[in-house]
């Protein structure tokens, strides 16, 4: 779950600062979107670095998602008989990681659909990725799907970072502090990232 | 104190249980939460039915024998033991409810007792030092640097009575373990069997069907003898640590 996790928070840390590329205008924008396709040549071929990077980006969802399912179906199995007496356990963030890991799971197939493939895109323009964005933006359930989902985002990194740390054995009475507060950090510099692509298309500064 | 107990009853450990509910009375705030069991055992004799079973042993908070989740709480609303939990933590007329540990490694014996023998056997399997016997070694003759010897006793302190296995959403057992083995581990005396017991500890931890760690924190919050939850991220550091020096 932790080395997963982190080889996706790192993704997501050059994918944001790649989707701020939009406050520059269509042709920055664009022309970035295309040069993703075209990094790493001429050593490599046309879209071989892409793919490589998908690859990993695949193969860390795929055992984070095996790995959480194996966790859950253990700690369901170590109490079988629940407590009559309910109350609520741990921090939101904490409660959240199972559906909001199954949220951001169902999203990253929405996003791909949306921005990747273009099914679902209203604009749909293979090559004018800024258009595409705008378009997204422009319909209601666009802009719901995305902010939900970086919401759920924001909590999971809040827990998930500094947990990834106490797993590989990073954490210490001492650190601790530094650790959460780095976790804090991190989640809310992502998500206020993110939101602020939806957030400019909303309010016309994106269009 | 007049007050309303819902209290998990269970015939043995095939049976299945019901919270049951009681009313006593004549309650003082000064009596512990084990010597206001006693009083409704008392009544429950007298009235000729069979007394509530619960584990206890010193009533000082040192020998871990205790138990009871109180109200969703793993010893109570009070960071003790249920034996030092005092009713003056109550209010006249609560209704309280009494349930034993609940995790698959824990089954229940009767009513609110628990076997936590599953415990025994991670101990069992590197929860102590190896050393020749004889006359007792001279107290100097193996420094140990301050830091050191405090880390190893606040983990020392763990009484293993299971509040971080009851209070764990997923019946974790990684605080217990994690405490054992950090409290020997930063030892010179524990030094020879540093990796073996790491290795050893928590693979009879995965085997006794405890859950998985999801670093909620609540163990640390319920454990009565202030256990931190950082001794978990000790334990995973030494368990990564003995497998790279581990060839098995």
């Amino acid at each position: 779950m932790a080395v997963s996790g982190l080889m996706m928070l790192g993704y997501l840390a050059a994918h944001v600062l790649g989707n701020l590329k939009v406050f520059f205008g269509p042709q920055e924008f664009n022309e970035y979107g295309h040069w993703l396709r075209t990094m790493g040549a001429p050593v490599l071929h046309q879209e071989w670095a892409l793919w490589i990077v998908r690859i990993g980006l695949l193969a860390a969802v795929v055992a984070h998602g095996v790995a959480a399912y194996q966790l859950s179906r253990r700690d369901i199995r170590a109490r079988p008989v629940s407590y009559a007496h309910k109350r609520k356990r741990a921090s939101y963030a904490t409660r959240t990681m199972r559906w909001g890991g199954i949220i951001l799971a169902l999203f990253i197939v929405w996003h791909i659909l949306d921005l990747t493939t273009l099914t679902v895109n209203e604009n749909a323009q293979p090559g004018r990725p800024y258009e595409n964005v705008v378009a997204t933006f422009s319909t209601w359930y666009g802009n719901v799907i995305y902010l939900t989902a970086m919401l759920a985002l924001g909590l999971h990194i809040r827990h998930g970072f500094w947990s990834a740390a106490q797993t590989l054995g990073a954490g210490s009475a001492t650190r601790d502090r530094a650790l959460k507060a780095a976790a804090n950090g991190l989640a809310l510099v992502l998500t206020a990232g993110f939101v602020a692509v939806p957030v400019a298309v909303m309010t016309g500064v994106v269009s | 104190m007049k007050l309303k107990l819902r209290v998990w009853r269970q015939r043995d450990a095939g049976a299945s249980g019901t919270m049951a509910t009681y009313e006593v009375d004549g309650i003082s705030p000064d009596m512990s939460f084990l010597e206001m069991l006693d009083t409704l055992n008392e009544d429950l004799i007298l009235r000729g039915e069979d007394p509530v079973a619960f584990d206890h042993d010193c009533r000082e908070g040192i020998c871990g024998a205790c138990s009871l989740v109180i109200n969703g709480d793993a010893h109570g609303p009070e960071r003790t033991t249920t034996c030092q939990l005092h009713m003056r933590s109550f209010a006249d007329g609560d209704t309280i409810d009494v349930e034993p540990w609940r995790a698959a490694a824990f089954p229940v014996v009767k009513d609110l007792v628990v076997d936590r023998s599953s415990f025994d056997r991670i101990i069992q399997a590197g929860g102590y030092v190896s050393v020749p016997t004889g006359a007792a070694p001279e107290a100097h003759a193996t420094p140990v640097p301050k830091p050191d010897a405090d880390f190893a006793f606040e983990h020392a302190e763990c009484i293993g009575c299971g509040a971080c296995v009851a209070a764990c959403p997923n019946g974790s057992a990684m605080l217990f373990t994690s405490a054992k083995i950090n409290h020997l581990n930063v030892l010179p005396q524990g030094a020879p069997e540093r990796e073996t017991r790491v290795l050893d500890m928590v693979a009879t931890m995965d085997e006794e069907g405890f859950g998985g760690c999801t670093l909620t924190g609540e163990c640390a919050t319920a454990c009565p003898k202030g256990i931190p939850l950082p001794s978990i991220t000790a334990m995973n550091k030494e368990w990564l640590r003995a497998n790279r020096k581990v060839k098995r």
